[in-house]
């Protein structure tokens, strides 16, 4: 017995390390590894679309703008100063209604296995990308459904009287009237430039709608595929004008649940991993990273001013002064974020000092609501979104504690949530009495908290969920536009801040940072303060010999 | 073998008759309307809606209305998905050949693991050493198989990162589809990276492989052991160890032959298990086959896509019942008999 077992010996364990060394002798070869040259993000939603100009969607934002295209201009450095990009350097007259962009003459289109460029960027495609926006009779202006949201709800199309091609690589924007936020909305991530060779070749084999699926602009990656509610790759796009990216393959994992995202980001399935739960089983790990960024952004709980009982300005200041928001920071923001004074962040640049903030005091809250004939209290709905972001990590946990904080001045809340498209659709349709819901900002220009989140005109398009329209406070926003004196800017937002905080359509909760985490292996900056990721400065550092590589980077 | 032949595929037949009558009368039972259960055309127009109709002979007798259906399938056409709108033919072809395939690894990983450890286990009958085998494959038959898989990835994937705990290679590889089966594919891709995909798609399949093999292994074990008893127990062993054989002798020339051929039926028997313990395991590591795509079918409520996606996979196994039952005949001339035949 004891000889036949021996037997047995060499067999299986021969079997087995023919099979480790089958796995393991393959890994040669290669210098450095497909994986040390790429790097996989785990998104945590599918874009909508392939065409920024057609979405404010923050996930859709972040996907593709700044990968796949350029803007005019951008914000650069720490001041958020306006920079050149695709314009090497433009000029405003002094009226300010006639802005003339010079181009850069050695911009690239991407060339894929669908479209090849023959010529660089000029002032025809300028003309194309916002002419498709402005113009109801072009070509694609109805192509992808004609809805335009970021450029409406700045009221772009009425502010532009013409635009005109100077040279091949001059263009002049005339304006009707002065406006201090156009110029920096020409530098948020939905300005970007699409090829108008490309539309001019999809027009004529009758396939239009394909600029807006299958992409081509001039930014640092070229879209390789997209396989709906899984993956988006991207390659390196070689001729880049600001020299080329420093991974050759970008590739978006999708991945919706959170806990997924945390275990592919701690199986190093992900190289970086978007809005991160678990902010300290990541910081104990020595291999990963958790950084975060102050963003402009605001979540705030909003009242339908349209609806019982919230039509009424004084239940409104009650709900509000009942609302004990230090809670909310510590539980749901797990106290890393500011507390909200007013809508805009104290970091913006226009923000009073002065701003008076609406305190926690229920016992007034409660007078409020007998004064407005509420004495026995009521019953209303809260609509939480189902998606975490930034400026509203949990909404759902955020519902509850003020349902815990309403019940003490006798108000029974309902806590209503869909999924987050028919949320959103029926929130437009004025469905609600009252949300939670945020806004990120595109921008560093105060007006972008104000207009497409409160004004009269967001009301109508159904971006302002608040359906608030108020006469004086629009006035106020119309003339701090017209102005390019900071001073006097800053007065007229004061004021209409002082509006809000008295009229309460919305109470503002908090000001939070961005979470992202990566693995320490990836270096260079992803966040930006405003708008999109961007992946063009993202490398990879082989962690075998990580000091020599590090010299390297440094040098380079 | 003729006749053994002829009434295997006679069963087949019948069989998959009886099957299609069944996914037929789900579309009945369905909640919606027949002929869009049928087709999954949720947004036909009316005119549409009326092809349809005649397609399906809906304004005909019931056994016309099978007919049309049957006709339908036999053509490859199972309608098309309710939740992506595309064929269901075309997503099972990409499908199924993922699950088979992890299929194939786990049910070899059970062979290789369960057969040696049942024969040493039949070896060493009664001693310290079987005891140990069996009690460890009844414990391992005992492990709820998400349980397991959750432990697995939370262990080798998230603790220790050994392993990935999701997909089958990873997203950076763009393999290009030829036959589904991966390995294959990297191998004809002209890829430059084909070794490192090789070598991450076989990372990737280890941790689902071993949790589906677990259950089978245990089996095995438990059969292997039997039939080597049995057989060390039969006379011819006794004669040979009376000629003189060495102990090894008749273990590797007569034993195990014969023992083996106890065992091959019932791997085709393990495979349908198999089959149904892999597709919780691919929710589990998003195992992109067709047991995860069924799953998630369910959940959407994608009838078309659940009648198809059934029929397809219960046509599979009975073919996988069928080759072994083939395979055992021709080893083992006996079984071609009547009494296993009918």
């Amino acid at each position: 017995m004891a000889v036949l077992t021996m037997s047995f010996k060499p067999t299986l364990p021969l079997l087995i390390s023919a099979f480790v060394s089958l796995l393991v002798g393959c890994n040669e070869g290669n210098k450095l590894s497909l994986s040390e040259r790429s790097i996989i993000y785990c998104s945590e939603g599918s874009p909508e679309t392939f065409n920024p100009q057609l979405s404010t969607s923050g996930t859709t934002t972040d996907a593709i703008s700044k990968q796949l295209y350029n803007s005019l201009i951008v914000y650069k450095g720490k001041n958020n100063t306006l920079g050149p990009s695709l314009a090497k350097s433009w000029h405003v007259t002094r009226d300010g209604k006639k802005i003339t962009f010079y181009l850069r003459q050695d911009v690239r289109f991407h060339q894929t296995s669908y479209f090849t460029p023959t010529r660089l960027l000029n002032a025809d495609d300028v003309l194309f990308s916002f002419n498709r926006i402005l113009d109801k009779n072009h070509a694609y202006h109805q192509v992808s459904g004609g809805q335009y949201p970021f450029f409406q709800s700045t009221k772009f199309t009425e502010l532009i009287e013409k635009i005109e091609k100077i040279n091949d690589y001059t263009i002049r924007f005339i304006l009707k009237r002065s406006d201090s936020s156009f110029v920096a909305n020409l530098a948020t991530d939905y300005a970007i430039i699409l090829s108008a060779e490309y539309g001019e070749k999809l027009l004529n084999k009758g396939t239009p709608h394909k600029i807006d699926i299958l992409p081509i602009g001039t930014g640092p990656f070229k879209f390789k595929e997209y396989r709906v509610g899984s993956l988006i790759r991207f390659y390196r796009h070689d001729s880049y004008w600001q020299g080329q990216a420093k991974i050759e393959q970008l590739v978006f994992d999708i991945t919706l649940s959170r806990t997924s995202r945390l275990t592919k980001l701690l199986a190093k399935e992900c190289d970086v991993s978007s809005y991160p739960i678990a902010h300290a089983k990541i910081a104990e790990r020595t291999d990963l990273i958790l950084e975060s960024i102050t963003s402009l952004n605001v979540g705030y709980f909003g009242f339908n001013t349209k609806k019982e009982p919230f039509n009424n300005k004084l239940v409104r200041q009650a709900i509000s002064l009942a609302i004990n928001k230090q809670a909310i920071i510590d539980t749901v923001y797990h106290s890393k974020a500011a507390r909200a004074k007013s809508i805009l962040p104290e970091t913006s640049w226009a923000y009073d000092t002065n701003t008076p903030e609406q305190g926690y005091d229920p016992v007034r809250a409660k007078s409020l609501l007998e004064i407005a004939g509420y004495a026995q209290g009521f019953t209303m709905d809260l609509w939480a979104m189902p998606v975490q972001r930034a400026y509203n990590p949990n909404a759902l946990t955020m519902a509850k504690l003020i349902q815990a904080d309403l019940k003490k001045i006798g108000v029974k809340v309902k806590i209503v949530s869909y999924e987050w498209s028919t949320f959103l659709r029926r929130l437009s349709l004025g469905e609600h009495q009252s949300f939670l819901l945020g806004w990120n900002a595109d921008t560093p220009e105060p007006d972008n908290f104000f207009t497409p989140m409160l004004s009269c005109s967001a009301s109508e398009t159904g971006n302002n969920r608040t359906f608030w329209c108020n006469k004086e406070f629009d006035q106020l926003l119309q003339e701090a536009l017209k102005t390019t004196n900071m001073k006097q800017r800053k007065r007229y937002y004061a004021q209409a801040m002082a509006i809000i905080n008295e009229e309460m359509p919305l109470l503002p909760i908090a000001h939070s940072k961005r979470y992202q985490a990566r693995g320490t292996d990836v270096v260079g900056d992803i966040l930006s303060n405003f708008g999109g990721i961007s992946f063009y400065q993202a490398a990879k550092i082989n962690t075998n010999n990580k000091a020599d590589d590090m010299v390297n980077k440094v040098s380079n | 073998m003729l006749t053994f032949t002829l009434r295997r595929i006679s069963l087949f037949i019948f069989t998959m008759l009886v099957l299609t009558l069944l996914s037929f009368s789900l579309s009945f039972l369905f909640p919606g309307d027949t002929v869009i259960n049928h087709s999954g055309q949720i947004n036909a127009t009316v005119s549409e809606l009326a092809q349809l109709n005649q397609a399906y002979q809906m304004d005909k007798s019931i056994v016309n209305q099978y007919g049309a259906y049957l006709t339908h399938i036999l053509n490859g056409d199972f309608g098309q998905s309710m939740a992506s709108q595309s064929p269901i033919s075309k997503e099972i072809i990409e499908l199924l050949p993922a699950t088979i395939e992890l299929s194939l690894v786990a049910l070899l990983i059970a062979m290789i693991v369960g057969i040696p450890l049942g024969f040493i286990a039949a070896i060493k009958h009664n001693k310290t050493s079987d005891h140990v085998i069996l009690s460890l494959a009844m414990l391992g038959y005992s492990i709820p198989v998400f349980w397991l898989g959750l432990l697995a990835i939370l262990v080798f994937s998230i603790g220790l990162g050994w392993l990935p705990s999701a997909g089958k290679i990873s997203l950076l590889f763009e393999i290009e589809f030829v036959t589904g089966i991966q390995f294959i594919d990297i191998l004809l891709s002209d890829s430059p990276y084909k070794w490192q995909a090789f070598s991450n798609a076989s990372a990737h399949i280890i941790l689902p492989a071993c949790v589906i093999a677990l259950a089978p292994a245990t089996i095995f074990i438990r059969l292997s052991r039997a039939a080597m008893i049995e057989v060390l127990a039969a006379s011819y062993i006794r004669a040979a160890r009376a000629k003189g054989l060495s102990f090894q002798q008749i273990i590797f020339r007569h034993a195990i032959r014969n023992a083996l051929i106890k065992i091959i039926r019932h791997v085709g028997l393990q495979f349908a298990n198999l089959v149904t313990i892999a597709m919780v395991t691919e929710v589990i590591f998003s195992w992109p086959g067709i047991g995860r795509w069924l799953i998630e079918s369910i959940y959407q409520r994608d009838y078309t896509a659940i009648q198809g996606g059934l029929l397809v996979l219960s046509c599979f196994i009975f073919i996988i019942h069928i080759l072994t039952d083939f395979i055992y005949a021709a080893l083992n001339p006996l079984a071609r008999g009547n009494k296993y035949g009918s």
